[in-house]
């Protein structure tokens, strides 16, 4: 075949495909599609490395699911194997653990970016709440997957997180019952959160993805108000950078420094195993849960056996769980009446909620 | 009022019929969710240990059915045993030789040599087990 036959017959292929997937309208989409340029972009980037490393989830985690087996008898066993035997297999789980850390951490700062730089404003209130359900489900990922290894600390993390649900108003014992499969954490809870982490949880966040994906492509970026503000005093239209090749590009770079990171910590920390869990066994001294954890923890060892009529557990579920839907109300609150944003409260919360978080977890660490 | 239309009552008829079936598939699939009861042998007697075997001061756990008890040995005669569950999140409690105190290594929670809470976040007593020295064995039972 003569060289300039190649090409050719490329061409064609791509237009049999281009006819059947209208690719030429997505294209064109990119195309059009821009990035506001001012001093906040730089936060722009932490949604894209939340989804970068939610990636290397799925693909760490189908690769683990290859030798992992999820009965009390064999799990730990079978992490074992894999972190000794099965080839770069520490590699692959300890990516695996650092980058589900590494996402929830950037999740909240993307959440907290969108607060302060305002990306919740209407019409964007959906995609806010969407992206509450996300952080919720990463955090659903990580309660769940801390279980599979079936070691001490992640069996007593469940015990006391399973509990904590039982305190839960009405339908607490309930749901404890549901999440554990029975009266206690057992092997049953482990294969039932097995199926939770992978497959319902990931189905669900599939779904949310892609809600809050389609939901930032049809409002775009949103820009912070005062440089809205300060551009329409000047008269002068705020820049923009085209989403490809620009943005994508410095996104990629992104991507690379948060893959650098992580090979970073799982080749120089590698996530350790600890002892098989023993349900006879005393929970062991400096037992704590996961970073994202600690501050609810931590809050609940402060807490007083009684408040009012209330057990300290019961208070302290219905507090975090108040907290948290005020929380995902944001844009409701965050402005009055006429539209107007209540600046001062909206960032009185946002910063106190930080210092609660930062403070509590690093006592929950280290005290 | 409007007399229904044969429209309507179509409409309605067949939202019913979509509700109900929803109604007929997920009620087994609710019903699937949530875990059957196991029943297990009552357990209501176990030789916990060896009197000759267990330090004076010094706790140990031992499997009470599905449970787990912490039985204490505080002198050479004074037994005592307990549900080693603690009544604040569920986590399992060990005995303290130096404190002679009960502890929860979660919330650190403090109950004495009574079950009782000495301080932090367990809200009530641990669950109090009799305990009998048969000959040599220590058995442990559980409060008529």
């Amino acid at each position: 075949m003569p060289v300039t036959e190649s090409p050719r017959a490329a061409r064609r292929l791509a237009g049999w495909f281009e006819e059947r997937l209208g690719a030429d309208r997505i294209r064109e989409f990119i195309a059009h599609k821009t990035v506001p340029v001012h001093s906040g972009t730089i936060w722009y980037y932490f949604g894209g490395i939340t989804l970068f490393l939610f990636g290397i989830q799925v693909l760490t985690g189908i690769l683990l699911l290859l030798y992992y087996r999820p009965t009390a008898t064999e799990a730990y066993e079978s992490v074992q194997f894999i972190v000794t035997r099965v080839e770069f297999g520490w590699l692959i789980r300890s990516i695996h653990s650092w980058s589900a850390n590494l996402m929830i951490f950037t999740a909240f700062v993307h959440m907290f970016s969108v607060v302060f730089l305002r990306g919740w404003r209407r019409p964007r209130e959906l995609t806010w709440l969407s992206g509450i359900v996300l952080l919720g489900l990463s955090l659903g990922f990580g309660f769940s997957g801390y279980l599979l290894p079936w070691n001490t600390i992640s069996y007593f993390a469940t015990k006391v997180g399973a509990d904590l649900a039982a305190a839960a108003p009405v339908v607490g014992p309930a749901l404890a019952r549901f999440l554990r499969g029975g009266d206690d954490v057992t092997g049953a809870t482990l294969t039932r959160f097995f199926g939770f982490h992978v497959a319902v949880l990931p189905a669900l966040t599939t779904a949310f993805l892609a809600l809050h994906l389609a939901l930032v492509q049809r409002f775009g970026i949103s820009t912070p108000p005062w440089i809205e503000e300060r551009n329409r005093r000047r008269g002068a239209p705020i820049p923009q950078m085209p989403f490809a090749p620009n943005f994508f590009l410095r996104e990629l770079m992104a991507w690379y420094a948060a893959l650098a990171a992580l090979g970073v910590l799982a080749a120089l920390f590698p996530w350790p195993l600890g002892e098989k869990a023993d349900p006879f066994a005393p929970a062991p001294a400096g037992i704590r849960p996961e970073w994202y954890f600690l501050a609810p923890f931590y809050t609940l060892k402060l807490l007083p056996s009684h408040i009012w009529v209330l057990e300290g557990e019961q208070a302290g579920l219905i507090g975090f769980g108040l907290l948290a839907i005020w929380w995902s109300a944001l844009p409701f609150w965050a402005v009055d009446g006429a539209g107007r944003e209540r600046t001062r409260l909206l960032n009185g919360v946002g910063v106190l909620l930080i210092a609660w978080l930062s403070s509590f977890s690093l006592l929950g660490y280290f005290k | 009022m409007p007399e229904p239309s044969r429209r309507s009552f179509a409409s309605w008829l067949l939202s019913g019929g979509i509700a109900a079936s929803l109604a007929s598939f997920l009620y087994p699939v609710l019903r699937f969710l949530r875990p059957p009861s196991l029943p297990e042998a009552p357990v209501n007697e176990v030789v916990a240990a060896s009197a000759q075997q267990m330090p004076l001061n010094s706790g140990k756990l031992v499997r009470f059915g599905s449970k787990p008890v912490l039985l204490i040995r505080v002198n050479e005669t004074d037994w005592r045993a307990y549900g080693a569950v603690c009544t604040h999140l569920n986590c399992t409690v060990q005995y303290q030789s130096a404190s002679q105190q009960i502890w929860c290594a979660c919330h650190n929670g403090f109950y004495d040599l009574n079950g009782r809470v000495v301080s932090g976040p367990p809200p009530r007593p641990l669950e109090e087990f009799t305990v009998r020295l048969r000959g040599q064995e220590v058995v442990i039972s559980r409060r008529a």
